[in-house]
């Protein structure tokens, strides 16, 4: 302690004390110079700008972009809607406000006071939202009663109207409340509490291009907070405008010919894998969502049984069923032709070994060659030929076109599906692969699984000779002067080698599946164009063994949830494609005629709007 | 045994002080928030409760020999760098920065800990070793690496009002401790430098309300709303004030957290310049009286003790008030014992106790 007081009673160390109260002293004289400078200097100008400073500044609700269909026709707008919201700072007792609101609002008490609290975390100049999207009649009723309820905004906001209620649903998807969580993401810089961002689908992918600039109102208001004129407006930008691949005709053809039936259909055009259409089925109203959608409606949409909130174009996996023979077949004329070229005699069921495998005609289709088990679907000329070619060539084509792998759809939530090898059975089960596997591999079941939009894919590039084109569904995106942001090119993944024979055969299988009278796919045929397609029934449950079959009295008996998909997938004009088709109809029951007329559908529309442009072209030139 | 001295010893003068400041600090938020109707217990009562618990907080203090707590003072700082840990990897976040630890019955911010931690860190460091001549560059490194990772810790999470802080409260001890002139130079150097370079690692929010302190008017509906508006409340006070519960911007809620940082422009506004002056005084007052606790300790533990602390309360009032009325940044650091805020006033009661019993141990035998 000694040396401790002798260094405080050293000189220096007592000017320091010293220093140091009068550098506290000096910077203090500073702030107090500076406070004269502003309250004494200054006054005049400052008080005058108090006086002037009866100012808010309240925020502008900015439109989202709307988004239409490839010709410009409206899907997606925004209506105004009126909400209404409380300005804390004005209101005196808090209790009777909520109390008063209570009864003109289709809100109870306990929902306004959830409100209210909520809104504790929002800066005191900022709104609380207490009510969305009431009725006009709600909102006059609001207004009359302003005296008796002060702080209490009514603000017209636009909300999303979605035109075509389930169409596209899946595609478009819906908005949500802003949560706590996104908001303290980087990706949601500039939102506020009570905005509305997209959650799926579409408008949630696109969110950035979509949602628009608020802009910002500076207002003068009296001393009770009482709006008197607006100052200054920073206006608000709308959001851009998306256009999107879909051709609105076909979505509502596909839509209307699905009826109450549950699946996916979606049509490519095969030039740029733009989609046409795209429908899962049952669907959703997106508006339920836009203004707040009540919990049972939302527990009864995720209880279905039917799952109408998922895509099942993207997310939905079906064995392909007999929709995968021509990849066989094209599998087998690259291999060998004389594979390819051989004949069997189809007596209705195949053996290998202990095991037999049936054709799906009893009686079996005689002598068969490639374009009559095209045609009519010969499952044991599949049989034969699959096992000629084994599993591992059949992975390598199928993979090739698309089966098996996402096919980088522009929207998350695709499934991958399977198409088996030895290699995958090996990591997946530990086990050897067996011929019998490869045999009912060659009809598109057992493992093989693929989602709607891989089929899709499958088709069109049956279609133009090998070109996979990645599928895409936005055409356009334009801001709200009309400036082009966005303007996707078509984007070819690969191109697939095949000898020009081997691509020839095929269609000629095709086009007699759906257009000669033995054809499958008779129910799907045109009489102006041309139509190549497939049928495909998708077994749900294990075939059943003869003795069962015996019993069997007829369709009607088998329970709804046990009864196959069927499937179709067709490409048209054969000779000239333009548009690829697939469709899936869950449990219904054969390919050709469940799948097949919503095929149908889907071309007629195609080729009607094709015939309206190109006669209205005709106008144009005549005039 | 209980030595009587402590009792005579007792410093009324600093406790006095702190109160008159507080309860002139708890009438200014009455003011400033009568207009709310909808906060179920008033922020002026609030306020008097924590000032209550604060007080009694520093009589706790105050009765615990201050000298004990050197020998706590790297396991204090070792949990509190842990409790900063905890923070940046599990924080409650509120408006972008994760400052929290959420306890249930309250938030914890290790961040308010750790100057207090530093301060009792440093005092130990400073106290145990005197250089006549002032310390090298050499001697100091140890000191600089304590420092350096709380203050990297803090500035991740971000909070660059405290890392400041911290940074500030460290630079006057060293001052107070001494240094040779060398090495006074290479470190204002470095200072300098540092703060440049630094600008490149600010976040965006700080950058602009840098640049928005530069030119407030480039930005009105935005970022400079706080300190234009503040700088309206205080101005158009004048000399004499427009008297209590009436100011205009405040009442009318145009400025933006006047409970909290901005609460001396509530006071200005109503009391004008001469109520300013007087508030200034009495503060400069509780500074100068913190100085002459530390001459009189009775050892240099508790003399750095002493001038840690009274730099910490300096060091706020200075830039908060440089905030309001428009002199610096917008930092977000509360004035002491006048904003609202739990934290705050427990951090500053906590200095306030262990100034108290530095001050009743002055006798040296």
């Amino acid at each position: 302690m000694g040396l401790d007081s002798r260094w405080v009673e050293h000189p220096r160390v007592q000017r320091r004390f010293l220093l140091f109260s009068f550098a506290a002293a000096l910077i203090f004289l500073m702030l107090a110079l500076r406070l004269w400078y502003l309250q004494v200097i200054s006054y005049d100008r400052y008080n005058e700008r108090s006086i002037s400073n009866r100012t808010r500044v309240l925020p502008l609700a900015a439109s989202r972009g709307p988004i239409y269909d490839r010709d410009g026709a409206l899907l997606v707008d925004n209506r105004p809607s009126f909400r209404i919201s409380v300005m804390r700072q004005d209101v005196t007792d808090q209790q009777e406000l909520l109390q008063n609101l209570s009864e003109l609002l289709p809100a109870d008490l306990s929902e306004l006071e959830a409100r209210w609290a909520e809104g504790k975390r929002f800066p005191v100049y900022r709104p609380v939202p207490l009510a969305f999207d009431v009725s006009r009649e709600t909102m006059e009723r609001i207004q009359e009663h302003s005296v008796e309820l002060p702080g209490v905004l009514t603000e017209v906001r636009p909300v999303r109207d979605y035109l075509g209620k389930g169409s596209a649903a899946h595609l478009v998807g819906y908005l949500g409340e802003i949560t706590e969580n996104e908001l303290s993401q980087v990706d949601f810089h500039g939102y506020l509490p009570g905005d509305y961002v997209g959650k799926i689908a579409l408008e949630k992918e696109y969110e950035s291009y979509l949602t628009g600039h608020r802009g910002q109102r500076l207002v003068e208001v009296d001393v009770k907070g009482k709006l008197l004129r607006q100052l200054q407006v920073e206006p608000d930008r709308p959001g851009n405008k998306l256009f999107l691949t879909l051709s609105q005709p076909l979505q509502q053809a596909a839509d209307q010919a699905f009826g109450d039936q549950s699946g996916a259909a979606v049509a490519l055009d095969v030039h740029t894998g733009e989609v046409l259409a795209m429908v899962s089925r049952p669907t959703f109203d997106p508006g339920l969502f836009a203004r707040g959608i009540a919990s049972d409606e939302w527990v009864g949409l995720l209880r279905d049984s039917r799952h109408p909130l998922q895509n099942k174009v993207l997310s939905g996996l079906y064995s392909p069923a007999s929709t995968f023979k021509m990849i066989v077949a094209l599998a087998a004329m690259r291999d060998k032709m004389s594979t390819a070229r051989r004949v069997v005699d189809c007596n209705g069921r195949f053996e290998l070994g202990e095991a037999t495998f049936r054709c799906w005609k009893k009686n079996g289709h005689g002598r068969t060659g490639l374009k009559k088990a095209l045609r009519e679907s010969c499952d044991v000329w599949f049989y034969q030929v699959g096992l000629d070619l084994g599993i591992e060539k059949l992975a390598i084509a199928a993979k090739e076109f698309g089966l098996g792998a996402p096919v980088g759809f522009p929207l998350p939530g695709e499934k991958v599906g399977v198409v088996p090898s030895r290699e995958w059975k090996k990591r997946q089960f530990n086990t050897p692969w067996y011929g019998g596997e490869t045999v009912i591999a060659s009809i598109g079941q057992g493992f093989v699984l693929t989602t709607p939009i891989q089929l899709a894919v499958m088709t069109a590039t049956l279609a133009n000779g090998g070109q996979v084109y990645k599928p895409q569904i936005v055409r356009r995106i334009e801001d709200w002067q009309g400036n082009i942001l966005l303007n996707p090119e078509p984007e070819l993944l690969r191109h697939i080698e095949y000898p020009a024979q081997a691509w020839a055969e095929i269609k000629t299988g095709l086009v007699a599946a759906v257009n000669e009278p033995h054809g499958t796919g008779w129910a799907s045929h045109l009489s102006e164009v041309r139509v190549a397609g497939k049928t495909g029934t998708s077994q749900v449950i294990r075939r059943k063994s003869d003795e069962e079959e015996e019993l069997e009295t007829g369709d009607e008996e088998v329970p709804y949830r046990f009864r196959p998909h069927a499937l179709f997938v067709a490409y048209a004009p054969a000779e000239n494609p333009q548009i690829a088709v697939a469709v899936v109809v869950e449990h219904g029951e054969h390919g050709g005629s469940a799948a097949g007329p919503i095929s149908k559908a889907i071309l007629e529309a195609f080729f009607r709007e094709k015939k309206e442009e190109a006669a209205l072209e005709q106008e144009g030139n005549d005039v | 045994m209980f030595d009587r001295r402590l009792l005579t010893h007792f410093d009324g003068v600093l406790l006095l002080t702190v109160c008159l400041l507080a309860g002139v600090g708890i009438a200014n938020l009455y003011s400033a928030t009568s207009g709310w109707a909808f906060i179920a217990t008033p922020v002026y009562l609030k306020q008097s409760i924590w000032l209550l618990g604060g007080v009694g907080m520093a009589l706790l203090i105050c009765c615990f020999d201050y000298r004990h707590l050197e020998h706590f003072a790297i396991h204090g700082y070792l949990v509190t760098i842990g409790l900063l840990l905890i923070v940046l990897l599990l924080g409650k976040t509120s408006m972008g920065a994760t400052r929290w630890i959420h306890l249930g019955f309250f938030n914890l911010q290790p961040s308010e800990v750790i100057k207090i931690a530093m301060i009792l860190l440093l005092a130990r460091i400073f106290g145990r070793t005197a250089q006549p001549l002032g310390y090298s560059l050499f001697e100091l490194w140890q000191a600089a690496l304590l420092l350096i990772l709380p203050v990297v810790l803090i500035l991740k999470q971000p909070d660059l009002g405290t890392a400041m802080m911290l940074l500030f409260i460290a630079a006057s001890m060293l001052l107070f401790a001494g240094l040779r002139p060398s090495t006074l130079f290479g470190l204002s150097a470095l200072g300098i430098s540092c703060a440049v370079g630094g600008w490149f690692f600010l976040h965006d929010y700080q950058k602009a309300r840098i640049r928005t302190f530069l030119n407030p008017e480039q930005d009105p509906l935005g970022s400079g709303y706080h300190i234009i508006q503040s700088k309206i409340a205080v101005g158009s006070g004048g000399f004499s004030g427009k008297g209590f519960l009436d100011g205009t911007q405040s009442q009318l809620s145009f400025l933006p957290e006047r409970h909290t940082d901005f609460a001396f422009s509530v006071f200005a506004e109503e009391w004008g310049f001469i109520g300013c002056v007087l508030l200034l005084l009495l503060y400069l007052f509780l500074i100068i009286w913190g100085i002459y606790i530390a001459r009189r300790a009775a050892d240099r533990f508790g003399m750095f003790l002493a001038i840690g602390v009274t730099s910490m309360i300096f060091w706020h009032i200075v830039v908060n008030l440089g905030m309001v009325i428009g002199l610096l940044p917008v930092v977000g650091v509360p004035l002491p014992l006048f904003s609202y805020g739990g934290t705050s006033m427990v951090t500053t009661m906590i200095g306030v106790g262990l100034l108290m019993s530095v001050s009743m141990r002055r006798f040296k035998f």
